[in-house]
C-alpha cells in the first residue's frame, strides 16, 4: 500500500502473546480496527488522519496478522477485551476508536465495555448488529476473491487495489484472517443479539459511516447504529461499497476529523 | 475377509435433467430442495433397504452406510434411520457405518443413544464409524469449521465414556457440556460396537486412527497412494509400539458385476452419470473449494498422498494442493477424446465386467493393498434397481466366493477374525474350545 514507509512497524506484548501494529503520526490518539480479512496497513484514509493531525495506530487484532492467535477465544467480545488489554498497554486512551466493518463489530463491543477507553467512535460500514432487513453478506460462501470484491462499489476499484491477481502473501492472510474469523464469528455470524441491549449505555460521540453502495452490510444496519447509540451522527457517503475509507479516503477522513474537531 | 455393500443412495430424478449422461451438472450446494420430490424419495429408500436386504441374502458380510447432508448425490442425511430399519429387518451382516459426522453434532449424547440402540436392536451387529465431514456438512449444520478436528475428538471421548462409564456422570469439556449423563440404552456389544474410521486424505486422521488401533478404511482411492496411506498407517502404529496387520486396512472400491460384458460397460458407465457427486469421479459437477476446504476445517499441510489423485483432491476442495503436489503438468495432461470411464477402469478405480473378468480384477486389488476388509460400491450413479440386483446376484453366486477363497490363499484377515487392538485371533466359541494365542501382523 501507497505511503506506508511513513508508518512504525512495533510490537507489544499483553499477557495473551504479542500483539503487531504500525503507527505514525503526532498528536490526538486514534485506533483503528481492520476489516475481516486483515490488517490493509496504511491507506491514504490513514495519511489523511495523520495529515490532520493525529496520531494513528492500526493494530492487526490479536489472531490476525502478526498479533499471536488467541486459540481459546470464542467471541467477538474476546477479541474486544484483548485490544481494549492492548489499548492500555500503549497507553494511548482515550482514544478515537475507527472501526471498519468487522473490525466496528469489535469496536462496538468494546465501547460497551470499556466507555473510559474511548473519546469517540467511529463505527464505518460496522456489522455486530442483526440486521433489521437484508442479511449480512456471507463470506463462507464465497471465495476470498469474490468476498473482497463484493466489498468494493464495484469490480474496476478491487482491481486498482488488489490487480487482477493478488499476490500470494495478499491470499496467505486473507485465508488466515477468515479462519480467525470463523473461530469468533461463525454463529451468530457477524452479529450478537445482546450488543443491542448494551448500545445505549455507550454515550461517547460516535460517527456512523456506511457506503451507500455497501453490498456486505445492509443499510439498515447504519440506521440501526444510529438510532441505538444515544449520541450518533450518521454520514452515508455516495458511490462508496462496504470498503468507504478505501474508496473515498478523503471524503471519509473529512468526516473523521470534522467528527473529531466537533466533539473536542 | 470381511467383504461389505455399499452405494450412496443418489437421488435420481431423470426428470430433473441434472442427471444422467447428457445431464447438467450440479454445483455443491446451490440446488435449490423446491425440486425434491418426496414420492420419488419414498421409492428410492425403500429401494436402496430392499437393495440392503438382498445383499445379505447373497453373502455380505457387511451392509454399508454413510452420510451426507444437503446434497442429491447421498440420501444418509439420517443414516441411523436407515441403520435402525435394517437393524430390524436384516439378521446377519453387521451394519456398517462410515460414518457419523461427529463434529456437526451439538449434542452427542443423542448420538451414542441412537447408536446403542441400533446395536441392541441388531443384537450386536453395529460396526460404527466416524468421520469429520467435508465443508458441506459444516455448513449445513452450521459446525463451526475451525473447531472440526478438536469436536471431532472430544466427541468420540464423550461418547466412549457414555457407552462405558457407569452413570451418571459429568462431562464439562470445551464444547460439549452434560450435567447428567445416564442414557438408558447401553450397546449390546462389550465394551462398545467396534469403530472404524473411513477416510481419504488427512493425515491427522489416519495417524489418530492408527494410534487407538482402529481400522482404517480408504475410501476410493486409487491404488499406490492408498497404499502409501496404509504405509503411513503402519508407521505410526509402529511408534505406538505395535506391528500392523491386515485386520488394521479396509478399502472401498468401485465394483459391478453382470450378465455380459455389454451389460457390465453399459452399468459400469452409470457410475460417472447420475447426479454429480464430488467423490465419484468423472461426475463431480462443480465442487467449490471455499467451501468444502472451510478455513481452518484442515490444516493445509497435512495430507495423504491420496492428494495426488485429482478426484480426491477436488472433492475436497484441494485443487491448489493437488496442483503442487503433482510434479509436471503434461503427466496430468489428458487426451483430447478423453473417456474418464475407460481411463478409470484402467487404473482400478471401477471394476465392471463379468464374474470371470472381474474376479481377476478384484484380486490384483486385494494383492496390492492386502486389506482385511473391502466393500463393494455398486449400484449408484444413474444405475438403475434392475443394474443392482443383476450385480448383486452375481457377487452371491460367483464373486463372493470367489474372492474369499482368494483372501484366505493370500492370508487377509478382518478385525472379526484378528482383534486389531491385540493382534490376536479371534476364537469363534462355537468352533473351538481354546483361545489361540498366536499375534497375526505383517508389514503391508
Amino acid at each position: 500500500m501507497q505511503g506506508s514507509s511513513e508508518f512504525e512497524q512495533l510490537q507489544i506484548t499483553i499477557p495473551t502473546g504479542d500483539v503487531a501494529y504500525i503507527k505514525a503520526g503526532h498528536g490526538e490518539p486514534v485506533v483503528y480496527l481492520h476489516h475481516s480479512w486483515g490488517s490493509p496497513g496504511a491507506l491514504p484514509f490513514h495519511h489523511n488522519l495523520i495529515a490532520t493531525g493525529f496520531s494513528t495506530t492500526i493494530p492487526d487484532m490479536p489472531g490476525w496478522g502478526g498479533s499471536t492467535r488467541p486459540v481459546w477465544a470464542r467471541d467477538v467480545r474476546d477479541i474486544a477485551i484483548l485490544i481494549g488489554i492492548a489499548i492500555d498497554t500503549l497507553g494511548l486512551g482515550p482514544v478515537t476508536l475507527i472501526g471498519a466493518g468487522f473490525g466496528g463489530y469489535v469496536a462496538a463491543e468494546l465501547a460497551t465495555m470499556s466507555p473510559s477507553r474511548i473519546a469517540r467512535l467511529v463505527l464505518m460500514g460496522a456489522v455486530g448488529l442483526y440486521p433489521d432487513e437484508g442479511e449480512i453478506l456471507d463470506q463462507m460462501m464465497l471465495s476470498h476473491r469474490q468476498y473482497i470484491q463484493e466489498s468494493f462499489r464495484d469490480r474496476q476499484t478491487y482491481v486498482e487495489h488488489f490487480g487482477e491477481e493478488p499476490d500470494a502473501q495478499i491470499r496467505t492472510l486473507w485465508d488466515l484472517s477468515r479462519e480467525m474469523t470463523a473461530r469468533v464469528s461463525w454463529k451468530p455470524y457477524m452479529h450478537n443479539r445482546r450488543l443491542q441491549h448494551l448500545l445505549p449505555n455507550v454515550t461517547c460521540p460516535s460517527l456512523i459511516v456506511y457506503g451507500e453502495k455497501d453490498k456486505v452490510a445492509p443499510r439498515s444496519l447504519a440506521q440501526q447504529f444510529e438510532k441505538i447509540l444515544p449520541n450518533a451522527k450518521l454520514e452515508l457517503v455516495p458511490n462508496a461499497g462496504h470498503l468507504v475509507e478505501f474508496e473515498e479516503p478523503k471524503v471519509v477522513a473529512d468526516l473523521v476529523c470534522e467528527h473529531m474537531r466537533r466533539c473536542s | 475377509m470381511f467383504i461389505g455393500h455399499f452405494t450412496e443412495r443418489p437421488y435420481q430424478d431423470p426428470e430433473s435433467g441434472y442427471f444422467g449422461a447428457t445431464g447438467r451438472s450440479i454445483t455443491d450446494l446451490t440446488m435449490s430442495n423446491a425440486s425434491y420430490d418426496p414420492k420419488l424419495g419414498a421409492r428410492l429408500y425403500n429401494r436402496y433397504l430392499d437393495e440392503k436386504i438382498y445383499a445379505e441374502e447373497m453373502g455380505f458380510d457387511g451392509l454399508m452406510l454413510n452420510e451426507h447432508h444437503s446434497t442429491p448425490f447421498c440420501m444418509g442425511g439420517v443414516m441411523n434411520l436407515e441403520a435402525a430399519i435394517l437393524a430390524r429387518i436384516t439378521h446377519k451382516s453387521k451394519i456398517v457405518l462410515l460414518g457419523n459426522i461427529l463434529p456437526i453434532w451439538d449434542d452427542p449424547l443423542f448420538l451414542a443413544e441412537e447408536l446403542a440402540e441400533i446395536d441392541m436392536i441388531s443384537e450386536g451387529r453395529l460396526v460404527t464409524g466416524w468421520v469429520r465431514g467435508t465443508g458441506r456438512e459444516s455448513v449445513a449444520h452450521n459446525a463451526v469449521a475451525p473447531y472440526n478436528w478438536e469436536r471431532f475428538q472430544e466427541a468420540h471421548d464423550f461418547i466412549i465414556d457414555a457407552w462405558t462409564r457407569p452413570g451418571p456422570f459429568r462431562w464439562e469439556g470445551e464444547h460439549y457440556h452434560f450435567r447428567y449423563v445416564n442414557p438408558w440404552a447401553r450397546p449390546y456389544q462389550d465394551p462398545h460396537p467396534p469403530i472404524w474410521i473411513p477416510g481419504v486424505m488427512s493425515r491427522n486422521t489416519v495417524a489418530w486412527a492408527a494410534e487407538k488401533r482402529y481400522p482404517y478404511v480408504m475410501l476410493a482411492t486409487e491404488l499406490e497412494p492408498t497404499k502409501e496411506s496404509y504405509a503411513y498407517y503402519t508407521e505410526v502404529a509402529k511408534e505406538h509400539g505395535y506391528e500392523t496387520g491386515t485386520q488394521h486396512r479396509g478399502y472401498l472400491f468401485k465394483v459391478h458385476v453382470d450378465e455380459t460384458e455389454e451389460l457390465a460397460e453399459q452399468a459400469g458407465r452409470k457410475f460417472v452419470q447420475g447426479p454429480s457427486n464430488p467423490f465419484l469421479e468423472g461426475n463431480q459437477g462443480v465442487v467449490r473449494p471455499f467451501i468444502q476446504n472451510l478455513p481452518g476445517l484442515t490444516q493445509r499441510n497435512n495430507l495423504l498422498p491420496t492428494m495426488r489423485s485429482f478426484a480426491a483432491a477436488a472433492s475436497r476442495g484441494r485443487v491448489a494442493q493437488h496442483k503442487s503436489e503433482t510434479k509436471k503438468p503434461t503427466e496430468q495432461k489428458k487426451p483430447e477424446k478423453f473417456d474418464t470411464y475407460v481411463d478409470q477402469t484402467k487404473k482400478y478405480s471401477i471394476i465392471s465386467g463379468t464374474p470371470k473378468t472381474v474376479i481377476p480384477k478384484v484380486k490384483h486389488v486385494l494383492e496390492t493393498l492386502r486389506p482385511g476388509s473391502i466393500f463393494f460400491w455398486d449400484g449408484d450413479g444413474a444405475m438403475s434397481h434392475e443394474d443392482s440386483m443383476r450385480s448383486l446376484r452375481l457377487m452371491g453366486s460367483d464373486v463372493i466366493p470367489a474372492v474369499r477363497e482368494i483372501a484366505d490363499e493370500l492370508e487377509l484377515k478382518s478385525p472379526f477374525e484378528v482383534d486389531p487392538k491385540t493382534n490376536q485371533r479371534i476364537v469363534d466359541s462355537n468352533t473351538s474350545d481354546s483361545p489361540d494365542n498366536s499375534s497375526e501382523s505383517e508389514s503391508p
